[in-house]
């Protein structure tokens, strides 16, 4: 456990008392936990590899009580850290321990749907899936769709920029937004866009969507529809190694092809989900590659012809293409249950999530072989490559002495392994406290100093969620008059928290 | 148009750097200026001194089978299009060529002088915006330099990337006045193999626009859809819905008589412009020609696509006197030319905009109209004192750009 966060400041620990009674007068009781067990419930999200016990967590109803709580939190200078359903991958929303817990669980509603300007208003804690199963009736959905759509919250995806198997064509949150209702540190209300496109000003709906919580607390999001389209159908394609893999999903973009869909895995995990339950996967192929063609039937059925003939050219050694839906289905069954699967190959795994530019795949799996090999582990990798994005999982054994630092070196290896390649620390899960400390991979202290600027502009004490995303605090003021040379800072080796 | 000043040509990000620092130590401001397409763009603000992007040359990076392309700031958009062309792709949010709505009052600016850091600095939107969105769905990645003399990069040449805040929107829309864009990196996208245009004459203005928003609802994956008042374009003497249909030659006939069927009313005439109309036509209203021909002062208006017309109504009642306007975005965007006036009736407009949400720009006035009213939409309290911290997160001396935007900053 190597993870270093900002030691809880005693100024607030000592004033829990007073924070208590003055939320108590803004929240109703059940909407206030002060007592410990049920905090517990709150001590980490979906990277539970660290935990903390939050110092009070409050689950405020309305923007009123979120406007108040900012205010207060402001007033008493305590940190506040937001959470939508708890779904982060990388401890976006890990509570501090002298940190309020703001839970937007309760803003579960769709206030509105307008079919005719092709949107819907919602509040923070919709869940992902709940808004294209309201719209689903009238023939529209909402595009991005993560893995983990039907628990995570449209807040947390604004937060994370969430991204989803269909992005290539659709987009992610950032493409698929029109408003934002914002609760900055102090409790201003700012209303961000609305139902038309594109800002009058700065682009802050696309500052805040990925800004990780650091930013301010969505109170509301409109979200932009999209027709279903008529028809979709899939294509399984095998290749005898993982590189005739990558020039085959090339070879597709080159031709002028966006298909909704365009994922790959390799040998290890093709195995892990055939054992895990069978779905006709090829076990002779190194690399599999799912594609799915979505729009109207005539053009589904031609943009089919146009990708077989392009596997064939390139040599795949299983071409299926679906003919019913129960097909198509069946060939996204293994790859949805890939995770579940490698979960039975190994007793625990770290998912990771790299981008790296897709003709580097064959140097990057090489590579991530040779440093998995190096600490005595194994990795599986499932891939959207039609946009790049990595997923290593990395196989390890919690019980067994030493694996878990094992895995998280590992984890970082392979991460850097992706930045050297041209690629990016994290496609679509965040850096939040599980990737904070490799941002100096990719940006230099100048970069990340404007960065911080930008969040002083919004968050002048520094008081919400820090400890994540940058892996050194700095004063605003501090920052503020750093005089920079030479793409050098003055004290590069501040020390940390 | 602004008046002259001192230009300093940028050769490089060192460059940048000296002449931003230099400024600041003399409390100077600057312009930043491409190809000059778009400086007649924003609020009237004269600057101490411009700095060309123009020898910021180069394509550096193009991979057409990753759909990336980085290119220095001054690159022409000519000369990007036309490269992305030989490999049959394009940038799809289909930046408008600002030479014909300046060109017509002044004489000044030339066609095809965009550079794609201008593109970028105005978030370039043409008709596609509805479908593949705008600049800023398609910058990947940039550097600069900021009004505080430093280097930054932000982002990267992969297409999904959420490591750290994505400074890429901030830029875009931002006219220059948080950095001196440097080099930038796109998402570029196939071209289609084939469009047409379906024209639906018969309907009146209000009808023409519901009808629009009926085709958004349908799954012929419209990809643009434009409302055009009797004699906007196509020399049309009455008013007419243009929907733009793109894609594999088979499909979009498919798509175009579905479109028919499911359109189809006793008074509506369709008739199919082919691809070499229908491109004619986009680049068209892509760059407001119907409202650019006329002598007047011209408002973009972006609003929800069901509010259109009544933003429109209230403006014509208001007493405004309209030469041309026209609709695109199936409603949601307004180009709107009116008789010259000094205050270019921003009251009214705003006011009729502000009743439905939304924001007006006034794109082209004269310097003098420029001075006098906020070209761009005022903001409220709170949206105004955060956006000014956002600008001095990056110019904090008020370097660039100064007054350009919002006269605080």
């Amino acid at each position: 456990m190597t993870l270093l966060m900002p030691k809880p400041e005693p100024a607030i620990m000592s004033r829990r008392n007073e924070l208590i009674a003055r939320l108590a007068a803004i929240l109703p009781r059940e909407s206030l936990i002060v007592d410990e067990v049920a905090r517990r419930a709150y001590e980490c999200d979906a990277f539970t590899m660290y935990r903390a016990l939050p110092l009070l967590v409050a689950l405020p109803e309305s923007v009123e009580q979120v406007r108040a709580i900012m205010a207060l939190a402001a007033e008493m200078n305590v940190k506040v850290v937001p959470r939508g359903a708890g779904t982060s991958l990388s401890g976006g929303s890990m509570p501090l321990e002298d940190g309020i817990l703001l839970g937007m669980s309760k803003f579960n509603r769709i206030l509105e749907i307008d079919y005719e300007n092709r949107c819907a208003r919602v509040q923070p804690g919709v869940q992902n899936l709940a808004i294209s199963k309201a719209v689903e009736a009238q023939g529209f959905y909402y595009a991005p769709d993560p893995s983990s759509q039907i628990a995570c919250s449209i807040g947390g995806n604004v937060a994370e920029n969430s991204g989803g198997v269909h992005c290539l064509k659709y987009g992610l949150t950032t493409n698929n937004i029109l408003g934002l209702d914002v609760v900055l540190m102090g409790g201003d209300l700012i209303r961000l866009g609305g139902k038309h496109l594109d800002s009058e000003g700065y682009d802050l709906i696309g500052l805040m969507t990925g800004s990780e919580g650091l930013l301010g607390v969505v109170t509301e999001v409109t979200v932009r529809l999209l027709q279903k389209p008529p028809v979709a159908r899939g294509l399984l394609l095998g290749f005898a190694s993982v590189a005739a893999g990558a020039r085959c999903v090339g070879a597709i973009i080159a031709r002028g092809v966006i298909p909704a869909g365009l994922e790959m895995m390799d040998k290890a995990t093709i195995h892990a989900v055939e054992r895990f339950q069978p779905c006709g996967y090829p076990l002779d192929a190194e690399a599999l590659v799912i594609v799915e063609l979505d729009g109207p039937q005539a053009e589904v059925d031609h943009l089919v012809g146009v990708v077989q003939d392009i596997a064939r050219e390139e040599g795949a050694t299983t071409i299926r293409a679906s003919t019913s839906e129960a097909e198509r289905l069946q060939f996204w069954a293994g790859r949805k249950n890939a995770f579940p699967a490698v979960s039975c190959i190994a007793p625990d795994y770290l998912c990771m999530d790299g981008t790296i530019p897709r003709a580097r795949l064959p140097e990057a799996l090489a590579g991530m072989d040779r440093l998995a090999k190096a600490q005595g582990l194994g990795v599986a990798n499932v891939f959207h490559a039609g946009d790049g994005n990595l997923h290593p999982l990395i196989l390890y054994d919690a019980s067994k002495e030493g694996d878990i630092e094992r895995a998280e070196k590992l984890g970082f290896d392979i991460l850097r392994l992706c930045v050297s390649l041209g690629g990016v620390l994290t496609g679509e899960h965040g850096v939040g406290v599980e990737k904070r400390d490799l941002m100096g991979e990719m940006f230099t202290e100048v970069d990340l100093a404007q960065q911080m600027r930008l969040k002083c502009a919004f968050d002048p004490e520094g008081r919400l969620n820090p400890g994540k995303v940058f892996p050194t605090l700095h004063r605003c003021a501090e920052l503020g008059m750093m005089h920079v040379s030479g793409g050098k800072m003055p004290f590069p080796n501040l020390p940390r928290f | 148009m602004r008046s002259a000043c001192a230009t300093l040509e940028i050769r490089d990000e060192a460059d940048a750097v000296d002449a931003i620092c230099a400024a600041k130590a003399k409390g100077d401001c600057c312009a930043i200026v491409g190809g000059g397409s778009k400086s007649g763009l924003g609020r009237f603000a004269p600057q101490a001194q411009a700095l060309s992007t123009a020898a910021l040359t180069g394509v550096t990076l193009y991979e057409p089978d990753e759909l990336v392309l980085s290119a220095r700031a001054g690159v022409p958009l000519s000369e990007i299009e036309a490269l992305l062309d030989q490999q049959g792709q394009q940038l799809a949010f289909e930046p408008m060529d600002y030479g014909r709505l300046f060109g017509a009052e002044t004489g000044g600016a030339t066609i095809g002088g965009a550079t794609i850091g201008g593109a970028i600095a105005v978030n370039a939107a043409g008709p596609r915006r509805i479908k593949a969105g705008a600049a800023r769905d398609h910058l990947l990645g940039f550097r600069c330099v900021t009004g505080r003399g430093e280097q930054v990069k932000s982002g990267g040449r992969v297409m999904k990337n959420v490591t750290g805040y994505d400074l890429s929107k901030l830029v875009c829309g931002s006219y220059g006045t948080l950095a001196l864009l440097t080099e930038l990196t796109l998402k570029v996208l196939p071209k289609p193999q084939t469009e047409c245009t379906l024209l639906a004459i018969g309907a009146d203005e209000a009808e023409s626009l519901a009808l629009l928003r009926r085709a958004t609802a349908t799954p012929c994956e419209p990809s643009a859809l434009a409302m055009l008042p009797a004699g906007a374009a196509l020399a049309l003497d009455a008013d007419a819905a243009a929907i733009r249909l793109e894609g594999p030659a088979i499909s979009v006939t498919a798509r175009r008589d579905d479109l028919v069927a499911r359109l189809a009313s006793g008074r509506l005439r369709f008739e199919a412009l082919d691809a070499r109309d229908s491109k004619t036509l986009w680049r068209g209203l892509r760059d407001a020609a119907p409202v650019a021909a006329k002598v007047g002062q011209i408002w973009r208006i972006s609003v929800a696509p069901s509010e259109g017309f009544a933003v429109v109504e209230r403006i014509r009642r208001a007493g405004a006197p309209m030469l041309a306007h026209f609709y695109d975005w199936a409603g949601g965007l307004i180009w709107l030319c009116l008789e010259t006036a000094p205050d270019a009736y921003a009251a009214v407009v705003r006011s009729a905009v502000d009743a439905s949400g939304g924001h007006a720009t006034l794109i082209r006035a004269s310097a003098e109209a420029r001075a006098r009213v906020d070209v761009f939409h005022p903001q409220p309290a709170a949206l105004a004192a955060l956006t000014r911290r956002v600008k001095e997160s990056f110019d904090p001396a008020h370097i660039l750009e100064r007054g350009r935007m919002r006269a605080e900053f």
